[in-house]
């Protein structure tokens, strides 16, 4: 046999091959697919158009062209609102260090790590609307739960969720809290992949535990680290829930120096009744989104460990 | 084998999606044959009445049904206009005069003027300032009005008495209000005189017509709210919070007056007639509040509205929709509204039993004499909008770091640009 008739022969074989597994395939994405396209796609596009469009609530809108964008680049709502989203973002992504050292920390428990899981899960099962609620309790001003224990140590309190300096904050720290579970399972299963072997080694070479866990455990958790940084920095980008529940009401003085990106988004499509500039804001932060993500795809090659 | 296995999920998830999509026209409603109609509302004390209300018309009409549907507040209007938008609004629902525009412009509101005029509805049994809110000006009638609300001042006797302060006469003046909150204010107990957020239905907008002002000029276009007059009736309120009267925005904030109200932390609160129910089964408070008239400024005004039913253009059942709208605004329904004391009932000659429901209160005949000097609540345009920019525009004049005649200068900026929309 010479080898072109070889190499056809394969290219036969192969295409055989996949045109029957090409249907098993397709048969087997068609549920997922249609799925993407019926809730993903089509929404993405039509909201991608209507950004271009002035439409009102009900009914068709006309094209105005780039003034949707124009209008959005130049209202201070818009700035404050991103620079809140960014804030907020960066002191949830503070969450993550503080993740990585429960996840340790529970992974050496010997017994009953399950329960130290669960526990630290609960949040991520429960209600945000509950979530915030009891949050809103605890933050309250003059009622609240922090300013009485602030008050025994003798810091004066604050109005937390009633202030924009600080809301924030306030909607970090629930923020890390909420997150946590999540992180604490994904950073788990990643410290289960070390092999015990390598700490083994290491103690024999005379590492002590903190020497270890700079040396084995970070460089080899750093996919799962990376992991849980994307997931969070897009979850963050994504925050609505915090504001919209834990400020109650529109007449919350703090309101509008706290809202985030999605809030405005909400405010402009169900509120104000602006479709159109509503479909700008969700292009303009799934392109900020993608942004940022891009970059720390950029930045991974620095720092994560793939053997 | 395995296959076989992930097979099925995949096979269950397209038998759903085309379930889904042929879903909708199986429920075609022929003669005798029972349909069901849904009735959203808003989450509160008025549920049961509700309940009832749907219960009765069932009882009249065997063939029809009557599923009350609730949602929370702020959802109940993103949900309505995903839904009336996409086709999945209940078939009628309740609506406020603020919000009305949008749906009645985008052609979402079932116009139900053939109905009224078949079943010989009188109008005249409603108040004239509540179907003035809701008319568009298009010759269409969109529902008829269940409730009317108008304000008055909520108050705790037994921190009038710990203060030493007489209750408030019927004809007290602005002045008497002020120096009433003033006494009665314990800032080291934590008593406050009067609760003064920036609140425009129960709050800064009955005064701003007892200045003689307006909030919206009568053509429609231009915001009054920087004239003399408005900026009189909202230093009324700039007033109460410089005196230290009312707890700050930012505790207002926090705890909203009237939960401020309920906890004996609030002396005086100015605010409609839909409260009494949920202040009367407090029984904790309810013994202590008496209700006085609004104080007069030039002269008496207390903004008036109420929510109205109207029904959605895609309901598939559209005659069972304009029956049931008629009965739930109509008079055997508004008196299981009165007798449940849900709310001050629309249909005239009905205010008697709602009364008479909370025995207790002894003065809320108050609300019903304000209908008298009732001004229609301001919601020219998307009135919902240009509400929403209170606070934003507003704040800086209740914490007194921007004058009143700024702040309502650049409201009223604002506001106009929302009318000319």
């Amino acid at each position: 046999m010479t080898a072109s008739t070889l190499r056809a022969e394969r290219r036969l074989r192969r295409s055989a091959l996949g045109g029957r597994t090409d249907w098993w395939a397709l048969a087997m994405i068609a549920p997922a697919f249609i799925g993407l396209i019926a809730l993903y796609l089509v929404p993405f596009g039509t909201t991608f158009v209507k950004s271009f469009m002035d439409v009102p609530v009900f009914g068709p809108g006309e094209f105005n062209g780039v003034d949707n964008y124009a209008k959005l680049l130049s209202d201070d709502d818009f700035w404050r609102a991103l620079g809140n989203t960014a804030l907020y973002t960066f002191f949830v992504l503070l969450g993550i260090p503080l993740a990585i050292v429960f996840a340790s920390l529970i992974h050496q428990v010997s017994r009953g790590q399950a329960l130290y899981r669960v526990l630290f899960f609960l949040p991520v099962v429960t209600l945000p609307v509950a979530v915030g609620m009891v949050w809103r309790f605890i933050l309250n001003g003059d009622f609240g739960l922090l300013n009485y224990v602030l008050s025994l140590v003798g810091i004066p309190g604050q109005y937390w969720v009633a202030d924009d300096r600080f809301t924030i904050y306030a909607f970090a720290v629930v923020g890390i809290w909420m997150g946590l579970g999540v992180n604490l399972i994904i950073l788990g299963a990643g410290l289960q992949g070390i092999s015990p072997d390598l700490y083994e080694a290491a103690s024999l070479d005379g590492a002590g535990r903190v020497k270890q866990f700079f040396s084995i455990t970070l460089p080899l958790l750093s996919p799962s680290i990376f992991f849980v940084t994307v997931l969070t920095t897009i979850s963050a980008f994504q925050m609505f829930d915090l504001v919209f529940i834990m400020l109650g009401s529109v007449n919350n003085t703090a309101l509008q120096g706290s809202q985030t990106i999605v809030y405005l988004f909400y405010e402009a499509a169900f509120v104000q009744f602006k479709q159109g500039y509503a479909a700008t804001i969700a292009i303009v932060l799934l392109v900020v989104i993608m942004a940022v993500t891009a970059i720390q795809f950029r930045l991974q090659k620095k720092w994560v460990t793939y053997d | 084998m395995h296959k076989k296995l992930f097979l099925a999920p995949a096979v269950i998830a397209v038998a759903a999606l085309l379930a889904g999509c042929s879903g909708g026209g199986s429920t075609a409603g022929g003669d005798g044959e029972p349909v069901t109609i849904t009735y959203g509302i808003w989450a509160g004390t008025q549920t049961p009445a509700m309940q009832e209300i749907a219960a009765a018309f069932e009882k009249e009409n065997p063939n029809i049904k009557v599923k009350v549907v609730e949602s929370p507040w702020p959802e109940f209007w993103s949900t309505l206009q995903t839904g009336a938008a996409g086709g999945t609004a209940p078939d009628a629902f309740w609506m406020l005069a603020q919000q009305i525009r949008p749906y009645a412009e985008g052609g979402q509101l079932l116009d139900i003027s053939d109905a009224i005029e078949s079943e010989g509805v009188d109008l005249s049994n409603y108040p004239q300032a509540v179907l003035d809110l809701y008319d568009q000006g298009d010759g269409k009638i969109y529902g008829l009005p269940k409730d009317v609300d108008t304000n008055a001042v909520w108050f705790n006797k037994a921190l009038f008495d710990a203060a030493g302060v007489e209750y408030p006469a019927d004809d007290w003046t602005w002045e008497d209000f002020r120096s009433t909150a003033k006494a009665l204010t314990d800032a080291d107990a934590g008593v406050y005189g009067v609760a003064a957020p920036i609140d425009y239905q129960s709050g800064y907008y009955n005064t701003i017509f007892q200045a003689g002002g307006q909030v919206i000029s009568d053509d429609g276009k231009t915001s009054l709210i920087d004239s003399p007059e408005a900026q009189a009736g909202i230093k009324f309120w700039t007033d109460l919070q410089a005196d230290g009267s009312s707890p700050t925005l930012q505790q207002l904030s926090d705890t909203e007056a009237e939960t401020m109200f309920e906890q004996g932390k609030v002396a005086m609160y100015m605010s409609g007639a839909y409260w009494a129910l949920k202040i009367y089964d407090n029984k904790e408070i309810s013994a202590d509040v008496d209700i006085a008239p609004l104080p007069t400024g030039k002269k008496q005004a207390t903004v008036s509205s109420g929510i109205t039913n109207v029904g959605y253009i895609g309901t598939k059942h559209p005659e069972e929709t304009k029956k049931f709208l008629l009965f739930a605004s109509g008079e055997e329904a508004a008196k299981i509204q009165a007798k449940n004391g849900a709310v001050l009932p629309a249909f005239k000659g009905t205010e008697a039993t709602w009364m008479a429901a909370m025995p207790e209160f002894a003065n809320l005949q108050v609300f019903v004499d304000a209908l008298e000097y009732s001004v229609p609540l301001p919601v020219q345009g998307n009135a919902a909008e240009w509400q929403g920019l209170q606070a934003e525009y507003l704040t800086g004049a209740w914490t007194g770091e921007e004058s009143v005649a700024d702040a309502t200068k650049k409201y009223a900026a604002a506001i106009d640009e929302v009318l000319a929309g």
